[in-house]
C-alpha cells in the first residue's frame, strides 16, 4: 500500500519538479548570454500552449511510439523511487530510447528520418556506459537491487568515482546539451530543423516535452544515487550536476555524431572498464592477502 | 480552457518566412532574438519549424514561385494561428510592386493578422506587432492580456 502512494505521488511531482528544472535552465542559459530571459513558468506556459493546439498526426503509429516511450520512462522512474532492480531500470530507460527512435522512423519526413539515425548513435554511445554503471554497482555491493544502494553505509562515489565522471559525460547527451545537441538540436534549425521531433506536433509535442520533464528527474535521480546516504547530499550534488551542464551546454559548441561516438567510447567506456578492473584486482588480492 | 488560453498569449513560438524580401526585414527580424532586444523575455522562440509553429511571420513581396511555398507552410501549420506581415513589401508589394514575377503583399496568398510597415521595419516596430497579434488573439478568446 505505501509502494502505491509512493508511485502515485511521483507520477503527480515528478513533471512539477523537471518543468520547473526546465523554467530554471532557460533562464540561466538567458543570463549566461547576457539576456535576460523567459519566466521560470514558461515551460509550463509551452506545455499548456501545445495542449489546446489542434491535432495533425504524421501517422498512426508515430503516436503509438510516443505513448510508449512517456509510459516506459515513467516505468523507468518508479523503479528507481520504488528502489527495485538498477540493471532492469536501465534496460527500460534503453526501450524508451529505441521506441523514440522507432517513432522517427514510422514517418516520411527526411528530417525526421535523420535525427532518428542520430538518436540511435547517441544510444550506442551511452547504452553501454549505463549498463557498465548497473554492473559496478553489482561489483560494490554485491546486488543490483537500488534498495541495497541505500542500505549500505559507504557511498557508491568513494570507489566509482570514475564511473560517476562517465555518468556526467552521458548526462550531457540524455539531456541533449550542447556538445552532444545532435538528435533534435534546440538551436540548430537550419541544418535538421528539429530533428527526430520535426513530425510531432500539438499535443504530441507536449507529450514528448513531459517525457523529457519525467527523464530529467530519472537521470538526477540516478546522479543522486551515487551519495545515497544522506539523500539530500546526492541531490546538492545531482542539482550541482545539473548547472554544470547547462554551464558545459552554453561554452560548448556542438560537434559532429561520429567525434561524439569516439570520444564517449574512449573516455567514458574506458574510464568504466578500469573502474571494474580495478574492482576485479582489488578483490584478487584481498583474496590472497 | 482558462489555463489554455492565458499560456497561448505567454508562448507565441513564430518562424520566419522570406518570400522575396531584400533581406533588410529578415536581419531585423532575427535582431529581435539578440540580447538587446530578446524576445524570448515574452516566451517567443524562433522555431523553424511549421508544426511547432503559433505565429507566421513573413517578410518581402509574394511572387510566383513563393506563393506556392507560403500557402503550404501556412496549411501545416496547426490552428490557431496567427500571420505577421513585415515590412511595405510584404504589405502591398512595395518597391517590387510592379515587377513581371511579383504578386503583391502576403494578403493575396495567406490572411494576415497585423501588417507591420517600414522599409526595412525596425526591432521595436516588430515586437509591437507581435504584442497586438497577441492583443487580437486575446480579445479573440475574451482574456485579458
Amino acid at each position: 500500500m505505501n509502494a502505491w502512494i509512493i508511485a502515485i505521488v511521483t507520477v503527480i511531482v515528478a513533471p512539477f519538479i523537471g518543468g520547473f528544472l526546465a523554467g530554471i535552465d532557460r533562464r540561466i542559459t538567458a543570463r549566461l548570454q547576457g539576456r535576460f530571459g523567459p519566466p521560470i513558468l514558461q515551460p509550463f506556459y509551452d506545455f499548456f500552449k501545445l495542449l489546446g493546439k489542434s491535432k495533425i498526426a504524421a501517422s498512426r503509429l508515430q503516436l503509438m511510439w510516443i505513448y510508449a516511450y512517456l509510459v516506459l520512462m515513467i516505468t523507468a522512474l518508479l523503479f528507481l523511487v520504488l528502489r527495485l532492480d538498477i540493471l532492469l531500470m536501465m534496460f527500460i530507460l534503453g526501450f524508451a530510447g529505441v521506441c523514440f527512435a522507432l517513432g522517427g522512423f514510422s514517418s516520411k519526413s527526411p528530417y525526421s528520418h535523420l535525427g532518428a539515425n542520430r538518436e540511435l548513435m547517441q544510444m550506442l554511445a551511452y547504452e553501454p556506459v549505463l549498463l557498465l554503471l548497473a554492473l559496478g554497482v553489482y561489483a560494490q555491493n554485491g546486488s543490483f537491487l537500488i534498495s541495497q544502494i541505500y542500505a549500505s553505509p559507504t557511498p557508491l562515489i568513494s570507489r566509482l568515482w570514475p564511473i560517476f565522471i562517465a555518468l556526467l559525460v552521458i548526462l550531457t547527451i540524455k539531456l541533449r546539451k550542447s556538445p552532444f545537441d545532435l538528435a533534435t538540436s534546440h538551436h540548430a534549425h537550419q541544418e535538421l530543423i528539429k530533428g527526430i521531433m520535426t513530425e510531432y506536433s500539438g499535443p504530441y509535442y507536449a507529450l514528448i516535452e513531459l517525457t523529457e520533464w519525467y527523464e530529467i528527474v530519472l537521470l538526477l535521480g540516478i546522479v543522486s544515487l551515487f551519495v545515497a546516504n544522506p539523500l539530500w547530499v546526492g541531490i546538492v550534488i545531482a542539482l550541482a550536476a545539473y548547472l554544470l551542464e547547462l554551464f558545459v551546454d552554453n561554452v560548448t559548441a556542438r560537434m559532429t555524431v561520429g567525434w561524439m561516438v569516439r570520444f564517449v567510447w574512449a573516455v567514458g567506456i574506458t574510464l568504466c572498464i578500469l573502474n571494474l578492473i580495478w574492482f576485479w584486482v582489488f578483490a584478487a588480492i584481498k583474496g590472497v592477502s | 480552457m482558462g489555463i489554455i488560453a492565458t499560456s497561448r498569449l505567454k508562448s507565441p513560438w513564430i518562424m520566419h518566412f522570406d518570400n522575396s524580401s531584400c533581406n533588410g526585414c529578415d536581419i531585423e527580424v532575427l535582431a529581435c532574438l539578440t540580447p538587446l532586444y530578446d524576445i524570448e523575455r515574452f516566451g517567443i522562440v524562433n522555431m523553424g519549424n511549421p508544426k511547432h509553429t503559433d505565429v507566421l511571420v513573413v517578410t518581402g513581396p509574394v511572387n510566383r514561385r513563393t506563393a506556392r511555398v507560403l500557402k503550404n507552410l501556412y496549411d501545416q501549420i496547426a490552428d490557431p494561428k496567427m500571420v505577421i506581415a513585415v515590412g511595405t513589401c510584404s504589405i502591398s508589394g512595395g518597391v517590387f510592386h510592379n515587377c513581371y514575377n511579383v504578386l503583391g503583399g502576403v494578403d493575396k496568398v495567406i490572411p494576415v493578422d497585423v501588417y507591420i510597415p517600414g522599409c526595412a521595419a525596425r526591432p521595436e516596430a516588430i515586437i509591437d506587432g507581435v504584442v497586438m497579434a497577441l492583443q487580437k488573439l486575446a480579445k479573440l478568446q475574451g482574456v485579458a492580456l
